[in-house]
């Protein structure tokens, strides 16, 4: 039992910090703690995200909570000897917790409880103004919750950046009498781990997004799409909508509205393309997961033929937050029409890899300086792929973009889920042209041609482009392939795998054996 | 692949009353809201190249041919799932859009060969269309890449292969055999460039659920899927429209001919019954038509235990006639007759009824109908004022709860069955009622709401108990009762009706069926708000067949279930022209459009056209027949196209008779068990080589048109004309449309069909007249067409056929998809691949008990007879129900069903036969009844 005694003691369970060992952290802490008869409660919390620092363990002191980290179990016996339960000095002490700098300088709305609470606590999410968001909107009609969302400028964290509340709305305007909430758990681009902190860190806030949506469309049925890549969030997600369910937060009457709305979790079976909704709701609908054609659109004719809202993890997770503090206080972050936060995900050759949740309109040549560090391996920078699988690859020149979807967009690329992903004068290039083409060609659903046949045939016509045969007319043909799968592609994976690989061919010629072109730059 | 002409607008009718005009390439088009931009242009005579569409088929946006440019929007949609808006600017050519096109088709033909010589389809592969169309003439991918060329052609169906290295994965065959067939048997297998169509769980076709519709193979654009017959034969250079032989939905079908061949039979999009869909048999098992045992000469034998002699038309004409009339001398005017057939045309059963009417001057004509649907005929005619189904097929998608009782039409009718659970897959309500689990009780996307296993011969107890619950929960329509019924006898029945031992919890100890099911399906159906009965012969073939007509007639009225879309009373009738042949006269009692011989004023009008005097008595029905035979006073008998030896019941009673007489002829395509006491055998023609109508369980009037010559020289119509003629009693027509003209001429409902109108509307339902010039769809619309709608009363009475401790079980019978009757026909087909011997459905419980095993022959024993068959173990059976059908002669499942008769029409009661079932070491020869009761009688056991 905690006394007043007790010593807080915080170790995640975040996946990222498992495997890099912190059950064993937290099993030596419990270890050591017993044999010293230390009064400590161990509490699993969230992953700050600081990736390069985990695990980092984390003790409640009166001044504020300090930090240790990188730690291993091996120095765990140190950390008591030193005194780490009173906050102590030890070579691997950061200070307080807050006063770390990569933490310090973020903006963090969406993230704002993800290390800080106990996942699986419903208390401790309400002591953490969990729910309020929630609270307001049952006092508010649907087209008011809609109004909120909209007036935010929040738009889908997904990738597509379509503003929520204009689904919303789509959504609240149809007469049927059952329509559904999907969140689309289905994290696939590579270098992305933004949901899954969620899920794993502040679950019950996606949670309460979800019902907040439901509450404003009139929805009594939600489902969480997710990959099955992540038991721990299958986990902590059961284990919340249980304990919500329970507190009447969830079920047959939300809060006392009398309005309906249960949550149910469906796990994918290893499908990239499931994660684009329209395949997520074939999915979910027991089927194989291919792509359907629009219109109708999913907020129209969703899941089983019903009106229904399909949000990103991280969109349904930012709605309580602007529900609780009001649209205005969202919008006033950001630049033009990219507002409020995004969480970034700095992954790849990069010294300080994490999540950083910040204002749209910072450059990318400043979150992977000044948050990243620079390259891991020490050597110069060569390209950033931002936007997964699907983004472009930028050079060194290119970095002073901010990050705002319409300036990325304009630069070539796309701002997608918010991964960024670094690599050093090492990369080939023109095999991660290839790449992006095999990994269409591997993901594709097979519905449309273009996609189907032309990834398959982008591989190879890069393959000859590399051994230079016939080379000039084969870049041609990859053009040719190229504008044929963009224009002609059923939906984003086909339509922007063209994206990485023309951008490596622009910026990067010479690894495919091309001359510079005039005005082409490299670093 | 589609038929030779056929016209593709690449995506379905939308039914809309609000119109939308919109501007292809500069055309102004309008067209109903919803329509898709592909099929706009295409009614502007816009074409639209593309790959995965086509009308026949639900939008899928796979192929990326289609696309377009819409003024205002950026991109280029897909015509084929964008649709249409007001005052669309629609640009389907455009120097970027030719590009994209050809670029598209490169990479399909990167997969492809792409010399059309390759391809098997022979010019009619859309794929090679569409390259030419979009200009592609070469492919920069080269020839070394990834493809699908090895992989290995199944051709395990036996009417048709697929070649995946042909294949373009554009689901056409897959969502084919989802929409439109329901069976779901094909799925795309893989993803990406690995997709693949895959039958079943990657198995061989003939392995997986297809049922081998063809509905795959008329969707596929190439050569992927294509018939056997198209390969070896080559392309047609001819389609002729005409009408299935084989059951009662009567499907159209294009006959597609090369040279004096019928190459394949390919579906007839614009046919009403089927909308261009198909089942095994009317597709593919049309190979009869030329099987080396047809009989291509006249036969003649003075005794039945000489060898058949191949004569002269003149020769056997001439003699059965001398031999009619030397009967006739000698045992009086009444001691010869005819059975027509409900397989030759409307004008063949006219001309056979003409004849025994006319020439022998009696009216000792019968027809197989006997058999099968006689208690429909009754029943509605007697509730309702016409013996035919009130409905069209079509009305089935405007019903909400369906019921489907004593019929099987996944199997029986599986082209209407295929529209019927689209119906329910889009949210009808099913109650099944039968005696064994059918497939519709629980399949893909379909599971009855209501399942009730009644025991066999109960249908009546159960339709009472409906009605029950249906007054006494206040569920009556009285406003259409009061309207539309005859007011006296309502009461009457009402009265009746709620008596107690009428309700569910009595019929429940009669039927076995719950009471709560009963009440459940009876409030199902009150609740409608149109609920529609479909019926076969598990409801007609009972002693008490008509009274259960007159329970449904009943229940229907008394829910107001009649007289509009959605609802009523539908026979599903067994055989192609089983309607048509009753319609024309073909009972013994009535002439054409059932009017009773009787009446001297409708003779008069019959004997002014036949310049013959009409015996006004009724004649013999069948068995009468049989029976006067036994008595040495019916001797001679004029049979067309109808296996009386194999298909009507107490096989052993019906050859004593046939052995009988002294005159039998035969008129058949093929020789047959009642040919064996037969001493003239006059060969007959297919459906597919003559003129004619069909006449299918809608009503509908439909040509048959003649695609090959009569293999024998002469048209069914012509051969009983001949006979006619022999016997000193003219018929000279020069073709069926004159036969027609005259039954048109002599019959109020069909005053107003010709050849001509058939020809100009596709096909008529009758009635069609003055007052209905196009015909009729639904019947009974604001009034019977008796007057008043009649509430008989409906006293369920136990058949004489009762299980005891010697024959404790029920055997009762039905039908597989892949055979047809007595199978003379699809036995003649690779069909016989699925189905190559009846079985006997035993449960476990009764198998165990008997130490049956699966497989193991058994004798199954009645009053009647012995038979033996391997038995299947199953719980599609309840307990104490036996169940085989009847489609193999060796079967003679005859052999065992009794004399029991419905008691107002004699339709005889093959759906219930009290049996006891036994291990048998092998096979045995048929036995004597009496012998095999004694052989059967329990013994230590």
């Amino acid at each position: 039992m905690s006394s007043a005694l007790t010593t807080t003691v915080y170790v995640p369970c975040d996946s990222s910090a498992l495997s890099l060992g912190a059950k064993a952290v937290a099993d030596a802490i419990a270890r050591e703690a017993a044999g010293r008869h230390a009064d400590i409660e161990l509490i699993r919390n969230g992953s700050r995200g600081l990736y390069w620092l985990e695990p980092m363990v984390e003790v409640a002191t009166p001044r504020g909570r300090a930090a240790y980290g990188p730690v291993s179990a091996a120095d765990v016996p140190s950390l008591f000897d030193a005194g780490f339960l009173g906050g102590a000095q030890h070579r691997l002490a950061l200070g307080l917790t807050e006063d770390i700098p990569y933490l310090k300088r973020q903006s963090r709305i969406t993230f704002a409880r993800v290390g800080i609470s106990d996942p699986l606590s419903l208390d401790d999410y309400l002591a953490h103004g969990g729910y309020r968001g929630l609270t307001r909107a049952i006092a508010m009609s649907g087209a008011e919750i809609v109004q909120e969302v909209t007036a935010s400028n929040l738009r889908g964290r997904g990738g597509a950046a379509f503003p929520a509340g204009i689904k919303w709305k789509t959504t609240l305007d149809q007469k049927s009498k059952q329509k559904y909430i999907v969140c689309n758990a289905d994290e696939g681009d590579s270098g992305t781990f933004s949901d899954r902190m969620i899920m794993e860190g502040d679950p019950f806030v996606l949670i309460e997004g979800m019902t907040i949506a439901a509450v404003a469309v009139g929805a009594s049925e939600g489902y969480i799409y997710l990959r099955s890549e992540y038991p721990h969030s299958m986990r902590t997600l059961t284990a919340v909508i249980d304990a919500a369910t329970r507190a009447g937060y969830l079920g047959p009457n939300v809060l006392g509205s009398g309005k309906p709305f249960r949550v149910e979790i469906r796990v994918g079976a290893g499908a990239y393309i499931c994660g684009e909704e329209t395949a997520m709701l074939e999915s979910l609908e027991g089927k194989r997961g291919v792509i359907r054609f629009k219109p109708p659109l999913p907020a129209i004719a969703g899941l089983f033929g019903q009106p229904t809202v399909v949000n990103n993890v991280i969109t349904l997770a930012s709605v309580p937050a602007i529900l609780d503090r009001g649209a205005k206080a969202y919008n006033e972050y950001g630049v033009s029409r990219s507002r409020g936060t995004i969480p970034l995900q700095l992954a790849g050759n990069v010294k300080r890899p994490g999540l950083f949740e910040l204002p749209f309109g910072l450059s990318l040549r400043d979150l992977i300086e000044d948050f990243g560090g620079g390259t891991a391996s020490g050597r110069p920078l060569r390209a950033v792929q931002a936007g997964g699988p699907l983004g472009a690859y930028f050079p060194d020149s290119m970095l002073d973009l901010a990050i705002d979807y319409e300036a990325i967009a304009g630069a070539g690329g796309l701002l997608g889920h918010g991964g960024v992903v670094v690599f050093d004068d090492t990369a080939d290039l023109a095999q991660m042209a290839r790449y992006a083409m095999e990994f269409c060609a591997l993901e594709s659903c097979g519905k449309c041609t273009p996609c189907r046949i032309g990834s398959t045939r982008g591989v190879e016509v890069i393959d000859r482009i590399i051994a230079n045969r016939d080379r000039s007319d084969n870049v041609e043909l990859l053009r040719d392939l190229c504008d044929t799968m963009t224009a002609g592609s059923l939906c984003a994976l086909g339509g922007l795998t063209p994206l990485p690989v023309l951008s490596a061919l622009k910026h990067f010629p010479e690894d495919f054996g091309l001359p510079l072109a005039k005005g082409d730059s490299i670093a | 692949m589609l038929s030779i002409n056929d016209k593709d607008l690449g995506t379905p009718a939308r039914d809309s009353a609000k119109l939308v005009t919109l501007e292809v390439d500069g055309r102004a088009v309008t067209v109903p809201e919803g329509t898709s931009v592909i099929r706009a242009a295409a009614l502007a005579d816009v074409a639209i190249p593309k790959l995965c569409a086509t009308d026949s088929l639900e939008p899928f946006g796979s192929c990326r041919l289609c696309l377009v440019e819409i003024e205002g929007r950026k991109g280029f949609p897909a015509s084929c799932t964008t649709p249409v808006e007001a005052g669309m600017k629609i640009r389907t050519q455009s120097e970027q859009l030719s590009k994209l096109r050809r670029n598209v088709m490169e990479l399909y033909m990167s997969d492809h060969p792409i010399d059309p010589f390759e391809c098997k389809a022979g010019g009619k592969c859309e794929l090679h269309e569409m390259a030419n169309a979009v200009g592609l003439v070469h492919v920069r991918y080269g020839d070394g890449g990834r493809n699908h060329r090895d992989l290995p052609i199944d051709d395990s169906n036996p009417y048709f292969a697929f070649d995946p290295s042909r294949c373009i994965v554009c689901s056409r065959c897959v969502r084919a055999c989802d929409e439109i067939q329901g069976t779901f048997a094909l799925t795309i297998e893989g993803r990406g460039f690995n997709s693949q169509m895959v039958a079943g769980q990657h198995e061989h076709y003939i392995d997986s659920e297809c049922v081998s519709c063809g509905a795959c193979v008329q969707a596929c654009p190439t050569d992927a899927l294509m018939e056997k017959s198209l390969l070896e034969k080559g392309r047609a250079d001819r389609a002729i429209v005409t009408t299935c032989g084989y059951c009662g939905v009567g499907c159209s079908f294009k006959a597609e001919v090369r040279g004096g061949e019928v190459v394949r039979m390919v579906p007839n999009k614009d046919g009403l019954p089927n909308h261009g869909h198909s089942c095994v048999k009317g597709r593919f098992a049309w190979g009869y038509a030329t099987h080396p045992d047809r009989v291509k000469q006249p036969l003649l034998r003075k005794r039945i235990s000489d060898p058949w002699q191949e004569v002269s038309w003149d020769e056997a004409v001439g003699y059965a006639a001398s031999e009619f009339k030397r009967v006739q001398q000698k045992y009086g005017r009444g001691a010869v007759g005819g059975i027509t057939s409900s397989r030759c045309t409307n004008e063949e059963a006219y001309l056979v009824q003409k004849l025994v009417r006319a020439a022998f001057g009696n009216n000792n004509v019968d027809t197989c109908a006997r058999v099968c649907h006689s208690p429909t005929g009754y029943g509605l005619k007697t509730a309702f004022g016409t013996p035919a189904g009130t409905q069209d097929f079509d009305s089935v998608v405007a019903a909400d709860v369906i019921m489907v009782i004593g019929a099987n039409p996944t199997e029986g009718h599986p082209v209407f069955a295929s529209i019927m659970k689209r119906r329910l897959r889009n949210g009808a309500r099913l109650i099944v009622a039968d005696p064994r689990e059918i497939d519709l009780v629980r399949m893909p996307h379909v599971e009855a709401d209501y399942f009730l296993q009644l025991t066999p011969g109960t249908n009546v107890a159960l339709f009472n108990a409906m009605a029950h619950v249906v007054v006494t929960e206040g569920l009556v329509n009285e406003q259409f009762v009061a309207e539309r019924c005859d007011p006296r006898e309502f009461k009457q029945w009402r009265e009746f009706i709620a008596g107690e031992r009428n309700s569910p919890e009595a019929a429940g100890k009669i039927t076995g069926v719950p009471a709560e099911k009963i009440r459940g399906a009876a409030r199902l159906f009150a609740q409608g708000p149109n609920s529609a009965i479909y019926y076969g012969l598990g409801v007609t073939e009972h002693s008490q067949g008509s009274t259960a007509v007159l329970a449904m007639a009943n229940l229907a009225m008394a829910t107001g279930m009649i007289g509009r879309n959605g609802v009523g009373v539908n026979p599903l009738r067994g055989q192609n022209n089983v309607q048509g042949s009753n319609d024309v006269g073909s009972f013994p009692h009535e002439l054409t459009g059932y009017r009773h011989v009787s009446d001297p004023l409708l003779r008069a009008d019959f004997e002014k056209v036949w310049h013959v005097t009409i015996d006004p008595e009724p004649g013999l029905r069948i068995p009468n027949m049989f029976d006067a035979a036994l008595d040495g006073s019916f001797l001679g008998l004029y049979i067309e196209g109808e296996d009386i030896a194999q298909s009507d019941p107490n096989s052993q009673h019906v050859a004593a008779a046939l052995s009988a007489m002294e005159i039998v002829v035969v008129h058949d395509i093929f020789m047959n068990e009642t040919a064996k006491y037969a001493q003239v055998f006059l060969p007959g023609s297919s459906f597919l080589e003559k003129n004619g109508t069909f006449t299918n369980a809608e009503r509908r009037i439909s040509r048959v048109r003649k695609v090959l010559p009569a293999l024998a020289g002469k048209e069914d119509w012509e051969v009983t004309c001949a006979l006619s003629n022999a016997l000193g009693y003219p018929m000279n027509y020069n073709h069926p449309s004159e036969i027609m003209d005259e039954i048109a001429r002599l019959t109020p409902t069909f005053a107003g069909v010709s050849y001509e109108k058939l020809d100009r509307l596709g096909s008529i339902q009758w009635p069609c007249n003055d007052a209905a010039p196009v015909g009729t769809a639904v019947m009974h619309v604001g009034e019977f067409v008796r007057g008043k709608g009649r509430f008989l009363i409906t006293e369920y009475v136990a058949t004489d056929e009762r299980t005891t401790s010697r024959f404790p079980l029920i055997l009762t019978t039905g039908r597989i998809l892949t055979q047809y009757n007595v199978g003379t026909q699809t036995r003649r087909t690779m069909n016989i691949s699925w189905h190559p011997e009846d079985v006997l459905e035993i449960h476990p419980h009764d198998a165990e008990q008997r130490g049956i095993r699966a497989g193991d022959w058994v004798e199954v024993t009645s009053r009647a007879g012995a038979i033996a068959l391997r038995a299947a173990i199953t719980e599609r059976v309840a307990p104490g129900v036996v169940y085989t059908t009847f489609h193999h002669p060796e079967t003679g499942a005859n052999v065992v069903t009794t004399e029991n008769s419905d008691w107002a029409t004699n339709c005889p009661e093959y759906k219930v036969t009290a049996v006891q079932v036994m291990p048998t070491a092998r096979r045995p020869e048929r036995l004597p009844a009496d012998k095999v009761i004694a052989a059967a009688t329990p013994s230590a056991r």
